[in-house]
């Protein structure tokens, strides 16, 4: 019941960047219904889109997420050689594999961080991000930027991959490799984060098959898909590696679900740079036909689909993109309630609502409509509950 | 299983289906036909709704939905056009949960009622938006060729 | 008296990040700063949870019609003496999203801004060298 005077909201966190809105009702300590509003992070892309020519839409849509930054230009990309059936160069196939893992591989450590601070191992975090840097390297040595790459267009990729750069990239990666490893295993063996995260947050896999959730959120409940398996593309049919599927469906296995995936697309880079074709890296396309396209990639939160109808002129007639998180964050709702609200933080979070939204999170009182807590409050609750676990 | 096979047995000539290649099928249906035939695919065929889009035209609004069936590497985007100036068709909600975020969508950029939708609020759209303004809504069409739903 | 917290707040300045409607590559890099590579804390540069404990107001994002008024309130918050810093292409002039329906206006038609640190994103190592310069204008 409420006793709190209404709290400005406002939950100005330095870890918790974005805009979104989550509330949470409570009767007591725990939570009997959830809310979200979205649209702060609105910039009309979609429309945008149409205005700018195909090469500027694919920069366009790289910022449409900072992390993901590669996965909307990979599937736009697609759409748009969907349409006419343009054939890619072998090699620029590889490229944008090996580009695709690596930005897997530091969104899904830059996950566990945030995971990790919400727990309260900040430990967890710096080691998480410390680890993120070589990969940011291995990218500014590929692309020339840390994030933001450039490296995709329309019929293949904008830069190459030298030969003589392959040792010490292939050198890199096994460093990424051996400390991902590490991770892993400190993470998914430690005793507290399992009693911290396991039976916690949980998405039933009915739930998840009606709400037609992707990635991560829907492997952790048993749902086994991912698009670079189920609709192959760019290289990936010519690789080895897991789909990694569990049960549960808690915050413990979207945890584990990720750190696992790091290690299968350190292995799938591998493969791509010692097999890498030799040839042209772009097929040099000047027009795209009439028609209509879909493009498809397992983006690290899981499917992103663009679609594109091209009227044959430079600009788009239509650009429809879907991230994944449209998918996956309203499934937070089903595995919310119920829960105390010190855990809010951290089943928000397991849904990875691309590190954007978990920052406004407020707590309301369900008869009073007072609010009870902000976010920075709940991340505080969330560490509380774990520092007693510990005692 | 195949799917294009169950399509046909199951609507007929209700369904025109039009394979783009292996991997792409666009199948075109009446308004009244699209809630039967996307069902069928969720529920009989177990299709997942990736998306919707919707594209304006002079005489409705088109839409297209996107269902990705992950079994066999297809995804079979059903097709119909929600006519104007009533633009209104009934909500998917009450078959596919999905459905809620991606109507909403729809409804605030094109202006499509969605009947039966349990909350048809805004979505991305700032608060103060002007009512009634529908970005996505093109003010004119410019060629012949713009606007005609596809064939 | 003036003097000696300009001095403070030359050797210590606790900086609260506004984001607006960004793609969040700045504010990742941003927070990058924090971690052992860059380790901005032994410039004795703080993050801060709360504007009204700041004394730089770093800003990421382009400011659309849904953020707005929390961006005003959030930069009035913040007491003064005030530095701003835009970070990023987008809060330094709104790059490609000029046109888009949701787009309000430049972020430094909103709020003065002290120092521009462009780049998509800023490295870094940019980042702290924007927030050193803002505070070498206290004089």
């Amino acid at each position: 019941m409420a006793k709190e005077n209404f709290i400005p909201i406002g939950p100005f966190h330095p870890l918790l960047e974005e805009p979104e809105y989550f509330k949470f009702f409570v009767e007591g300590e725990k939570i009997v219904d959830a809310e979200v509003r979205v649209g702060y992070n609105h910039r009309g892309i979609e429309k945008l889109a149409e205005s700018k020519t195909y090469e500027q839409d694919v920069f366009l849509v790289e910022r449409i997420c900072g992390i993901c930054s590669t996965s909307h230009p990979f599937a736009f990309v697609q759409a748009a050689e969907d349409i006419s059936g343009i054939e890619v160069p072998e090699r620029a196939k590889y490229i944008r594999t090996i580009i695709g893992e690596l930005e897997r591989i530091h969104s899904h450590l830059l996950w566990v961080g945030l995971a990790g601070h919400f727990i309260g191992y900040n430990t967890v975090f710096m080691w998480a991000w410390k680890y993120r840097e070589p990969v940011l390297d291995i990218f500014e040595a590929i692309s020339g930027n840390r994030n933001h790459y450039g490296m995709f267009k329309v019929g293949g990729v904008r830069r190459d991959i030298l030969e003589k750069d392959v040792p010490s990239l292939l050198k890199a990666i096994s460093e990424v490799e051996g400390f991902c490893s590490m991770l892993t295993k400190a993470v998914m063996d430690d005793p507290v984060i399992q009693a911290r995260t396991k039976g916690i947050g949980i998405l039933k896999k009915k739930d998840a098959i009606d709400l037609c959730v992707v990635g991560p959120v829907a492997r952790a409940s048993g749902i086994d898909i991912d698009i670079r398996k189920d609709h192959p593309y760019a290289a990936y049919d010519k690789v080895c590696f897991d789909k990694i599927v569990m049960q549960d469906g808690d915050v413990f296995s979207k945890a584990a679900i990720r750190l696992l995936e790091t290690i299968e697309s350190v292995k799938i880079i591998r493969a791509c740079l010692k097999d890498l074709p030799k040839g042209p890296i772009d097929a040099d396309i000047r027009e795209i036909g009439i028609g209509e396209g879909i493009g498809q990639h397992e983006a690290p939160r899981g499917e992103v689909i663009h679609y594109v109808r091209s009227n044959g002129s430079n600009y788009p007639e239509r650009h429809k993109i879907r991230a994944p998180s449209f998918m996956n964050v309203p499934s937070f709702k089903k595995t919310v309630i119920g829960e105390s609200i010190a855990d809010a933080a951290l089943i928000t979070a397991a849904v990875d609502p691309c590190y954007c939204c978990t920052e406004r999170m407020v707590v309301v009182d369900r008869e009073t409509n007072r609010t009870l807590k902000t976010g920075e409050e709940l991340v505080r609750l969330c560490q509380e509950k774990t520092e007693k676990m510990i005692k | 299983m195949n799917i294009l096979e169950e399509i046909r047995t199951k609507f007929g000539s209700k369904a025109d289906i039009l394979v783009k290649s292996k991997k792409r099928v666009y199948v075109s249906v009446s308004l009244d036909d699209a809630k039967d035939v996307i069902s069928y695919l969720f529920r009989i065929l177990g299709a997942r709704m990736s998306i919707a889009t919707g594209i304006d035209t002079r005489t409705g609004v088109e839409m297209l939905y996107h269902m990705a069936f992950d079994k066999h590497d297809l995804v079979v985007t059903v097709r119909t056009v929600v006519e104007k100036p009533e633009l209104k068709m009934p909500t998917l909600t009450d078959i596919i949960p999905a459905a809620n975020w991606i109507e909403r969508e729809i409804h605030e950029m094109l202006g499509v009622d969605f009947i039966g939708h349990p909350g048809l609020e805004r979505l991305l759209l700032p608060d103060d938006w002007q009512a009634g303004e529908y970005p996505f809504r093109k003010k004119t069409f410019d060629s012949e060729k713009e606007g005609e739903p596809h064939p | 008296m003036v003097d000696l917290f300009k001095w403070g707040l030359k050797k210590s300045p606790w900086v609260f990040h506004l984001a607006a409607s960004a793609c969040n590559n700045c504010d990742i890099e941003l927070l990058d700063t924090l971690t052992p590579k860059f380790d901005v804390e032994r410039f004795g540069i703080t993050l801060v949870g709360s504007p009204r404990h700041a004394d730089v107001l770093v800003v990421s994002g382009i400011v659309n019609r849904q953020s707005i008024e929390r961006f005003k309130r959030v930069y009035d918050d913040v007491p003064k003496p005030k530095l701003v810093v835009a970070i990023g292409a987008c809060a330094c002039s709104a790059d490609m999203f000029r046109d888009s329906y949701n787009f309000v206006k430049p972020v430094d038609e909103i709020i003065p801004v002290d120092v521009y640190v462009p780049g998509c994103p800023p490295k870094p190592e940019a980042i702290i060298a924007g927030i050193i310069k803002a505070l070498g204008k206290i004089k």
